[in-house]
């Protein structure tokens, strides 16, 4: 069938921010779907509040709508854009969510808008768990045990009738949130009320546990002719109990013979049937009973999901494209598989390798936080790997995940761990599983012990036990010789893991040269979709230790660009945006002196979630771990291609844009002869050493906060009282404002220092006086190599500095600053730039306290805001910068029209938009081991998970619109708590009193609320603790009645933290706004004045990028860039 | 627990190709000799049912997923009595049995079966010869590591083309399985290689079938008094099945209803006029996809297949035995895969609708079947 004509208009709905179960996955999904439908000539609408993604660059879409994905939003796009149809099922559970709302609101049939890809029937199904075991049992199929439960009476009830322990699953809630397993009557109460507060229709399901069977996932797609293939099948590693986001991955499923599988895949079908998927795909979930083979269903989701994005990447079969494509009519049979050119999309991939996902956790950013694993996902991203067996793929996944062991054996043992300890720590899912599987072997337990102990199938700890037998081998054998290098390089192990085993070879440097002198070099095998079947016609590369390699040679000018690694906290989806863009702008470069247009752009990364890692992106992809040895064997086999076909080979590489991952790997590659472009290893250093830096802004004549180096308390003691508290501590050589707080008094600094050496012993600790109440602004600028400065933006931050600036909403551009200001922030970036020796990107940050602008940082490379800025003044920075790299000039590029003619954003013209950028922070997923929230104070340690933006004529409504789309719109009526530190009584005033004019009820405590009074502010007054008569303020945060939660900590540090602890978890738990610095309470009042003047208007991009490009002259006449 | 991926334990074999190009890795199942039609299969599941099915007789079967073996061997899934390939080649078998059904090794078995494999070789570049070059003869040895000296003897060794394979493969007496539950038709089965679950698959639906052995004649298939004949899968050049053909021709002069599957489908093609061919590198694997032309709909099927009829796909053909149209095409090279006669009660597929390996889309082919002799549906 071909596709449908009566459809000519589609709204695709984005997934928005990256949070904890829904990431940038759905970027990759929703910028695939975008690309499928506008290149069937549809005109595409979107909405997504997310600037970080690619989806939303404006030209993915005809009209792009950067804001927040509520009803009441989406249903502003749709009046304004009037689309034929609706596509909810790639942008994750909010878009279907989102979708579901606005049919009960009947705003699709108001509008005549046709929900395409789902119907609302198999959402009800899919999601209503009590639905879908009828469903499943229609199918022919069975479920777990379990009772939908709608109070605590009843699941106590079933919970009796069940056995304990049991599983509870709240209904309709993001990544399995709020779900988990009860082992005892005391898990069951506290765990059942916060699931039926996150369900928003509270319904829990208690279910009988299918704790430690085996679990398996499904891929699957449907077309309207009822065709239907398996994409994949997935086998979870870790049985089921952990979260199918948390568990090490492993496609094809290993341990099922053809009976069972196909006896699963027969249920998929008919289950997929019976919910109704019409088209489109949908991902299914079983749990096998290892000893007996039952099978039982557990859940289905019928959309693109995590789990899709990483079948697609494991399999190269793209289920999102295919599912835009089914959606607007077309059948399976219709579909040309692209990686083969000649077969078609109605199959199922066949595997020739192994492919493995492991989880990346961030429990070190939340020491509070308990790291059991559960089936409430807490991991923050993942890597994946391919191999050809088994081992060589999970090998490559551990060192993908960048964490501080790169894979078995490069970390020593935690002291003194005997066996039974090792056996018993299995019994609990925990982060880092895999080496105490290892380490249980290797300490003499079996294969069957082992696997009873972690419920891991013995088929996979017998892998894990070949490679203690091999490390024997190594340690056993006299020397390294080709046979066993060989033999340790098909296992998967890294130069650097040999060398952990072999100190006579000194280190990775010298396994590899022994690797090298023996000609043992990876080859590259293709994704191909079909086992070798067919040609492949898509370069989609993974490295082995096989005979013969693919990579077929290519005479053009190479350039290969380095990803970003997993999602972690601080670095993430920014940055492959970032990499993304390089390989457009190289890719379309213009034909420059002697050679042809473009470079061949190859990509290197391991996250399956991205849109670089889609094969569609650069002209080849290699899914490899982003690690020296890793890399270099890459730039190898590429330049040696290119060499083999007359050409030149690799002329680049580009590290600047993925963050710290490539970045750290810079000064190594180049020593290694690799040609890295942009800003020098050496200069990228120079910003990175305290001392050298310093004298670069003192040659300046630039300011910085005074500071001081220190290995002991004395030593941080004098200084400390040298420069005068507070004073902002931090480890060196660390990322994200890891380790990093402010320090009030002695006392503190004492306890710091003792728990900063536990931290990074090797590394002395910075002490930097801390600028109180200064404003910190945000500059991201390109450089070229003639020392021309672009600044790209300039950001105001909303919370005072102190708070990590990628937790810290702020605004572009700047609303309080003054043109003398900017000017300052212009001179000083531009010196930064060229003293540091910038080729490409620069992000500095600032202080600005008393008229006096402080620098605090200058980092060379692309920061976390470069999305941001790029959406909000319509200016692709990223790519500038790639060009950049590779030998272009500001000038050349204000002559093509990459970068404006005249002007820069720093002089961004009257009139222009406000962006608010808001972080997305993930307190919510996380719980203390007694069960408690943890805390949602933000401090100069990085916490947010992602980013929104809001966008508007001004300051209010821009962040009316950011606060919606990070947390749910700001109140516009209702009580609001506050209580605040005594330091920011005076200031609260203000805002607290044009909260009470706006017609809101204020509730205080005790001191706050005096301070109100005595400016004719009533409030009612509540005890800040507990105490038994239920008027407290945590008491009426859970009650429901806060609508507002203002909220400074009294103190600092330690003290700060205990401070409204209660006060501020709750709120989190209630899903409450929660203001926690003055500034940010303030930005709330304005945001809720906008509201309630109801001035929201939505206005695509593309418009805005329209408006103001028009507003920029031409012509460069008194460009203040220019000037020298 | 097998010896080739334990340390240090490892027999080298060596893999020759009629071409002269040569793997080197290790020997896996028993040590010895053995050659073969080298042939690719992609299906990730199910080697014991591939390993058991007697259409693999006289070839050596490379498995392009990378891990065999990981669920061991079990009494149930055997597609017939005994392992059937000439060799096997593998990357990585498994150390150990990982399964609630297993009851032993792969490596043992195909060591107790005296079935010579090879592992630890780079199969996709195998694979991707084979594709390039097509399939050919080919040796194991593991126990003369000399490749010039085994490839000799790969030259010397019978091809594919012009092999008549069914005496090889087919029971030496005739066997009943019976239905299940109640009886309620009797087919006569020409066993050229027959898989148990095809029988299965029939007793599922109420039939009985009578196995014969492949050179039956219409004598001994009307003593049995069937309601249809049914054509098995099987081994060897359909060109030189003269027998089988010249007993289709005979059943379907009778209007006996006749179905068949895989080399039975050839059968058929060659009883109505069609010639075959031997394809490439043919069609092995269990995710092909099946256009049933008739509905439109894809089926993913099970491919194990070597020669195709030539028929054209396009039109309807006048035969001696009235119209015939080709009912399904594989979508990945328009290869005929299945063939219906318009005007009597015939019709066969060139894949495989029992699955034992793979999916089961194309099982209601047994339905259709049924419905063909029940008379009830109209003409197939």
């Amino acid at each position: 069938m071909p596709r449908r004509q009566d459809l000519r208009h589609v709204l695709v709905i984005g997934s928005g921010p990256i949070v904890i179960g829904q990431a940038c996955e759905f970027d990759y999904s929703g910028t695939q779907a975008c690309r499928v439908l506008r290149a069937e000539g549809l005109r595409v609408s979107l909405i997504n509040s997310n600037p970080a993604t690619i989806m939303t660059d404006p030209g993915y879409a005809d009209a792009t709508y950067v804001e927040p994905i509520t009803p009441e939003f989406v249903e502003k796009v749709i009046a304004a854009e009037r689309p034929d149809a609706l596509l909810p099922t790639l942008g994750g559970q909010t878009a279907l969510n989102t979708a579901v709302a606005l049919h009960d609101a009947g705003v699709l049939d108001k509008y005549g808008v046709e929900l395409i890809g789902a119907d609302i029937q198999a959402i009800r199904h899919g999601e209503d768990r009590r639905a879908f075991k009828d469903v499943v049992a229609r199918a022919g199929g069975q479920t777990p045990r379990s009772r939908l439960c709608g109070d605590l009476a009843e699941v106590r009830a079933t919970a009796a009738e069940l056995g304990l322990p049991v599983v509870l699953r709240p209904s309709y809630t993001l990544g399995g949130h709020g779900s988990g397993l009860a082992r005892t009557v005391e898990d069951l109460e506290r765990m059942a009320a916060a699931g039926l507060a996150a369900s928003p229709v509270h319904q829990v399901l208690v279910e009988e546990s299918v704790l430690g069977w085996k679990e398996y996932e499904l891929e699957l797609m449907r077309d309207r002719r009822d065709n239907v293939v398996v994409v994949c099948s997935i086998e979870n590693l870790d049985p089921m109990g952990v979260h199918t986001g948390d568990s090490v991955a492993v496609a094809p499923a290993m341990t099922l013979t053809d009976r069972e599988y196909q006896a699963m895949r027969d249920l998929a079908i008919a289950v997929m049937r019976e919910v109704g998927v019409d088209t489109g795909g949908c991902n299914i979930q079983f749990a096998v009973h290892p000893d007996t083979g039952r099978m039982v269903v557990i859940e289905m989701n019928p959309r693109v999901s995590r789990s899709s994005a990483l079948a697609s990447k494991a399999t190269g079969f793209p289920i999102a494209k295919i599912a835009a494509k089914l959606a607007i009519g077309y059948t399976l049979d219709e579909i040309p598989n692209d990686i083969t050119g000649r077969s078609c999309a109605a199959f199922e991939p066949a595997l020739d390798y192994v492919v493995v996902k492991v989880p990346r956790f961030a429990f070190e950013k939340f020491p509070a936080a308990d790291p059991e694993l559960t089936t409430t996902m807490k991991s923050v991203g993942e890597v994946m790997a391919l191999g050809r067996n088994f081992t060589e793929a999970l090998n490559k996944a551990m060192r993908s995940t960048e964490t501080a062991a790169a894979g078995f054996w490069t970390r020593p043992d935690p002291p003194g761990v005997g066996l039974a300890e090792t056996l018993q720590a299995l019994r609990t899912p925990h982060d880092g599983r895999l080496y105490t599987i290892e380490r249980a072997l290797r300490l003499g337990a079996g294969v069957a012990e082992v696997a009873q102990a972690s419920g891991v199938d013995p088929w996979f700890v017998d892998q894990i036990a070949s490679l203690v037998e091999l490390r024997e081998a190594i340690l056993a054998a006299p020397v390294l010789d080709e046979p066993l290098l060989r033999r340790a390089k098909r296992a998967g192990l890294s130069d650097r893991q040999i060398a952990a085993l072999r100190p006579e070879l000194a280190g990775e440097d010298g396994v590899r040269r022994l690797r090298h002198r023996l000609g043992l070099h990876p080859v590259y095998k293709t994704v191909d979709t079909c086992a070798a079947e067919f040609a492949a016609a898509t370069p989609y590369h993974y490295s082995c230790y096989d005979e013969e390699t693919e990579v077929a040679p290519s005479d053009r000018p190479k350039v290969l660009i380095l990803g970003s690694g997993p999602n972690r906290i601080g670095q993430g989806i920014e940055f492959d945006y970032s990499c993304v863009h390089a390989v457009q702008a190289l890719r379309d470069a213009p034909a420059a002196a002697g050679a042809a247009a473009g470079y061949e752009t190859v990509m290197i990364n391991c996250n399956p979630e991205t849109v670089s890692t889609d094969y569609d992106t650069a002209d080849r992809l290699y899914f490899e771990p982003l690690t020296f040895e890793d890399v270099l064997e890459v730039w190898r086999a590429e330049d040696a291609s290119g060499r083999a076909a007359g050409g030149p080979g690799v002329v680049g590489v580009v590290v600047q844009l993925g963050g710290q991952t490539p970045l750290g790997l810079a000064q190594r590659l180049k020593d290694a002869g690799v040609p890295v472009v942009g800003t020098p290893p050496e200069s990228i250093h120079l910003a990175e050493d305290r001392g050298a830096f310093g004298s670069l802004l003192a040659r300046e004549g630039l300011h910085a906060p005074a500071y001081g180096t220190a290995t002991s308390y004395e030593q941080a003691r004098r200084i400390a009282a040298e420069i005068g508290y507070p004073v902002l501590v931090r480890p060196s050589y660390v990322l994200g404002g890891r380790g990093m707080e402010i320090v009030y008094d002695d006392a503190t600094l004492r306890d710091y220092i003792g728990r900063a050496t536990d931290i990074s012993p090797e590394h002395p600790v910075l002490v930097d006086r801390f600028l109180d109440d200064a404003v910190e602004i945000d500059v991201d600028a390109l450089c070229d190599a003639t020392g021309e400065v672009y600044l790209g933006g300039v950001m105001e931050h909303i919370e005072e500095a102190g708070i990590h600036s990628g937790d810290s909403a702020c605004a572009l551009p700047p609303v309080t600053l003054a043109a003398a200001h900017l000017e300052q922030v212009r001179r000083y970036t531009e010196a930064i730039a060229r003293g540091i020796g910038v080729r490409g990107l620069l992000n500095v940050q600032y202080a600005l306290k008393e008229d006096t602008l402080y620098v605090l940082e200058a980092n060379p490379r692309a920061s976390r805001t470069v999305p941001f800025v790029s959406k909000a003044t319509g200016v692709p920075l990223a790519k500038a910068a790639a060009r950049i790299m590779l030998g272009a000039t500001i000038a050349d590029l204000r002559r093509e029209g990459l970068l404006p003619a005249t002007g820069d954003g720093g002089t961004v013209p009257p009139g222009a938009p406000v962006a608010v950028k808001e972080a997305v922070l993930p307190f919510k997923r996380f719980r203390t081991r007694s069960g408690r929230g943890i805390d949602s104070l933000l401090g100069p340690e990085m916490k947010s998970t992602g980013e929104v933006m809001g966008i508007d004529t001004a300051f209010g409504q821009a962040f009316a619109k950011s606060q919606a789309a990070a947390f749910g719109s700001l109140p516009v009526a209702g009580k609001v708590l506050v209580t605040v530190a005594n330091r920011d009584k005076r200031a609260m005033i203000f805002p607290v009193k044009r909260l009470a004019d706006l017609g809101f009820e204020i509730v205080a405590t005790a001191g706050t609320g005096e301070v109100l009074r005595r400016h004719g502010i009533a409030c009612e007054i509540v005890s800040k603790h507990y105490e038994g008569d239920g008027r407290d303020a945590v008491s009426i945060i859970e009650a429901g009645e806060v609508a507002l939660v203002i909220n400074t900590p009294q103190g600092s540090g330690a003290s700060a933290r205990r401070d409204g602890y209660e006060i501020r978890s709750a709120a989190v738990a209630a899903d409450i706004p929660c203001a926690t610095t003055v500034p940010g309470a303030a930005a709330a009042v304005m945001g809720i004045e906008a509201l309630i003047r109801g001035e929201m208007t939505v206005r695509p991009l593309q418009a805005l990028h329209a408006a103001l490009h028009a507003s920029r002259p031409p012509h460069r006449t008194e460009d203040p860039t220019t000037r020298r | 627990m097998s010896p080739a991926t334990a340390a240090g334990a490892a027999r080298p074999a060596v893999l020759v190709l009629e071409d002269g190009r040569c793997f080197h890795g290790e020997a896996f199942g028993a040590v010895g000799e053995t050659f073969g039609e080298a042939v690719f299969t992609t299906g990730m599941t199910g080697y014991q049912e591939t390993l058991t099915d007697p259409s693999y007789h006289r070839q050596v079967v490379v498995q392009t997923a990378p891990h065999v073996g990981n669920t061991g061997v079990n009494d149930e899934d055997d597609e017939s009595d005994r392992i059937r390939v000439a060799g096997y080649v593998v990357r990585d078998p498994a150390r150990i049995a990982a399964s609630w059904r297993a009851t032993g090794t792969l490596s043992d078995r195909l060591a107790a079966e005296g079935v010579v494999g090879i592992c630890g070789i780079d199969t996709r570049a195998l694979t991707r010869h084979l594709r390039e070059r097509g399939a050919m003869r080919a040796g194991i040895s593991s126990l003369d590591p000399d490749p010039d000296r085994l490839l000799a003897k790969v030259l010397a060794s019978p091809g594919m083309l012009g092999a008549n394979l069914t005496a090889e493969v087919t029971t030496p007496t005739p066997y009943t399985v019976p239905a299940e539950g109640a009886h309620r038709y009797t087919v006569a089965a020409l066993d050229l290689g027959i898989k148990r679950t095809v029988v299965r698959r029939l007793a599922a639906r109420g039939v009985t079938s009578h196995v014969l052995p492949g050179w039956s004649t219409l004598e001994d298939v009307l003593a049995v008094r069937p309601d249809a004949v049914f054509l098995s899968p099987g081994p060897g050049d359909p060109a030189t099945a003269d027998h089988a053909v010249t007993l289709a021709r005979q059943v379907l002069d009778r209007r006996i209803p006749l179905f068949g599957i895989c080399f039975g489908s050839q059968i058929l093609g060659r009883a109505l006029g069609f010639g075959t061919y031997k394809l490439r590198y043919g069609h092995r694997g269990l995710n092909q996809p099946v256009l049933d032309r008739a509905t439109g709909r894809v089926e993913v099927t099970v491919h194990n297949h070597g020669f195709a009829v030539d028929a054209p796909a396009e039109r309807v053909v006048e035969t001696e035995l009235g119209r015939v149209e080709v009912s399904h095409v594989c979508l990945n090279d328009r290869v005929v895969e299945g063939l219906r006669c318009l005007d009597v009660p015939a019709f066969a597929v060139q894949y495989h609708p029992e699955a034992a390996a793979g999916p089961h889309d194309a099982d209601y082919l047994f339905g259709r079947f049924v419905a063909m002799v029940e008379g009830v549906a109209p003409r197939a």
